[in-house]
């Protein structure tokens, strides 16, 4: 048959040399490469004591964001459940009362705030969605956990600790 | 015979035993050890400083879990297999000299169990035998698997035998002895029989590696073909046995190497030493000395491991039969001659 291509290879099988055929060469070549990692740095982090540095645009848990006075941003307007392609946010609306505008920024907020992160792909659209710049996955990696109802974050566990005042 | 006697002798096999225990408990974490550090890894580190505590919670672990007995198995004999395993590991190490002898308060304690005259034979007895533990557990498994496992097994085993033994006889034709203490003896300072017998080295350690079941000869375990090997039906401490006299069987092997080989708890300059530190530290000292030949051996055996890949079955056998042994009889012949002509003149 007519090659199909110029780029056809014949192979031809060579018999082994002596000195492969006693394997010892090959062997001590082997054992001096394998010797040399023995005394390599590990590539090893111990990883809940250390922890890899990461990219600056690395995506981890996320935190819900409180702004310069300490109010919490999120207006609860359900653009970041809506962009979320896991499905992984939901959230209930609440009307704030007079003596709350200490903690909310907006006239309406989230009283209840939950991300499944079993679900989160964290691929970062609730943050590119969000209007108010309240949520952000600029956390650590999420902890592992026994029971799946515990991967349920509710606030208590996404939004940002209260700025101390001075 | 008196009672004394029987007490020092029991004090020693005691102490061996322990030894022999401890090295083989140790060398599972150094060999994850090593493994990890060849593999630029870091190893066990989370049980106790370093990790030293892995091999306490790897026997806990074996202990705790679910003993499992098949029900169309042998019971008797799938019981007795890893016992016998055991056993036959263990009571290699009675034969091997540990130190030259002590003196403590006028009375000469040699460090080795026994010094039985054929004590060459005595290892090749103990070693053929190990065969047992594994071929016995293979088929009262009662599994195809097993079975096939424990007869790869055999014969590999028994085709290296072969090879071993005629390996050994060139070195019996350089010592002129069959007992170990007297071949150890013969090796004063750097008279090694590594020096007279590089041949021969070679071809027993290739064979000590196919005895002992260590890659590259592992063939009796294999997941892609024989699912686990000839424990697969094993669990709980049972297995646990299986694996233990594996590394209990490298101690031992180590330990006979450096004897035959190495020149045993010999080394150069002993004599100074021996006639300045006294009858009871000096012989210490070169046990000590034994002990680091094992311990470079046991390195060299996972070392090994963790670099070369395994045989095919049939390359195995044609190592084993077409390689190795044609080696050891023009070894043994080439030897013969050198030592007629040595004598002649």
């Amino acid at each position: 048959m007519e090659p199909l291509t110029s780029k056809k290879k014949v192979l031809i099988q060579k018999p082994l040399t002596f000195a492969e055929r006693i394997y010892l060469p090959a062997l001590t070549k082997g054992l001096s490469i394998t010797i040399s990692h023995f005394f390599k740095k590990e590539a090893t982090i111990r990883y809940p004591e250390v922890q890899r540095e990461m990219s600056i645009n690395w995506r981890g848990m996320h935190s819900l964001k409180r702004d310069e006075d300490g109010r919490e941003r999120c207006t609860a307007c359900g653009l970041c459940a809506l962009s979320c392609p896991a499905e992984a946010i939901t959230m209930i609306a609440a009307e704030r009362k007079p003596e709350e505008k200490e903690l909310y920024r907006e006239e309406k907020y989230a009283s209840v705030y939950e991300i499944n992160m079993l679900r989160c792909i964290f691929c970062g659209l609730c943050e590119e969605a969000c209007p108010k710049e309240a949520i952000y996955l600029d956390g650590p990696i999420v902890p592992s956990d026994y029971l799946r109802k515990d991967f349920i974050y509710g606030k208590d566990k996404l939004v940002e600790q209260p700025l101390v005042k001075k | 015979m008196d009672i004394t006697f029987v007490i020092e002798k029991f004090i020693l096999v005691a102490i061996i035993f322990g030894i022999s225990l401890v090295i083989a408990m140790y060398s599972t974490y150094a060999e994850r050890k090593v493994a990890a550090f060849l593999q630029d890894r870091l190893g066990p580190d989370r049980a106790g400083p370093a990790g030293m505590f892995q091999p306490l919670a790897d026997g806990l672990k074996m202990f705790m879990k679910e003993e499992i007995i098949p029900t169309h198995s042998n019971k008797w004999l799938f019981m007795v297999g890893p016992g016998l395993a055991m056993l036959t590991a263990c009571i290699g190490t009675a034969v091997i000299p540990w130190g030259s002898a002590i003196t403590v308060g006028g009375r000469v304690i040699p460090l080795q169990v026994t010094d039985i005259n054929v004590g060459v034979l005595y290892i090749f007895g103990v070693v053929s035998l190990s065969v047992y533990g594994v071929m016995i557990g293979g088929w009262a498994s009662n599994n195809k698997y097993s079975l096939l496992s424990a007869i790869r097994a055999a014969s590999q085993n028994i085709s290296y035998e072969v090879a071993m033994g005629l390996s050994i006889i060139a070195l019996l034709l350089v010592t002129n002895t069959l007992s170990l203490k007297e071949i150890v003896e013969g090796q004063h300072g750097w008279h090694w029989n590594v020096l007279y017998q590089p041949l021969g080295f070679i071809l027993f350690i290739v064979c000590a590696f196919a005895e002992t079941n260590r890659a590259p000869f592992d063939l009796p375990e294999c997941e892609t073909e024989l699912i686990g090997g000839y424990h697969t039906e094993y669990s709980s401490m049972k297995l646990g046995f299986y694996l233990f006299a594996e590394y209990i069987n490298m101690f031992v092997s180590s330990a006979v190497m450096s004897t035959l080989y190495f020149g045993g708890y010999n080394y150069p300059g002993m004599d100074w030493v021996l006639l300045h530190v006294g009858p009871v530290i000096g012989p210490l000292i070169g046990t000590a000395v034994l002990f680091a030949k094992i311990f470079a051996f046991i390195f060299f055996f996972m070392w090994v491991r963790w670099t070369i890949p395994r045989f095919r079955y049939d390359q195995l056998m044609h190592l084993g039969w077409k390689v190795l042994m044609p080696l050891a009889i023009a070894n043994v012949i080439i030897t013969g001659i050198v030592i007629a002509i040595v004598e002649k003149f």
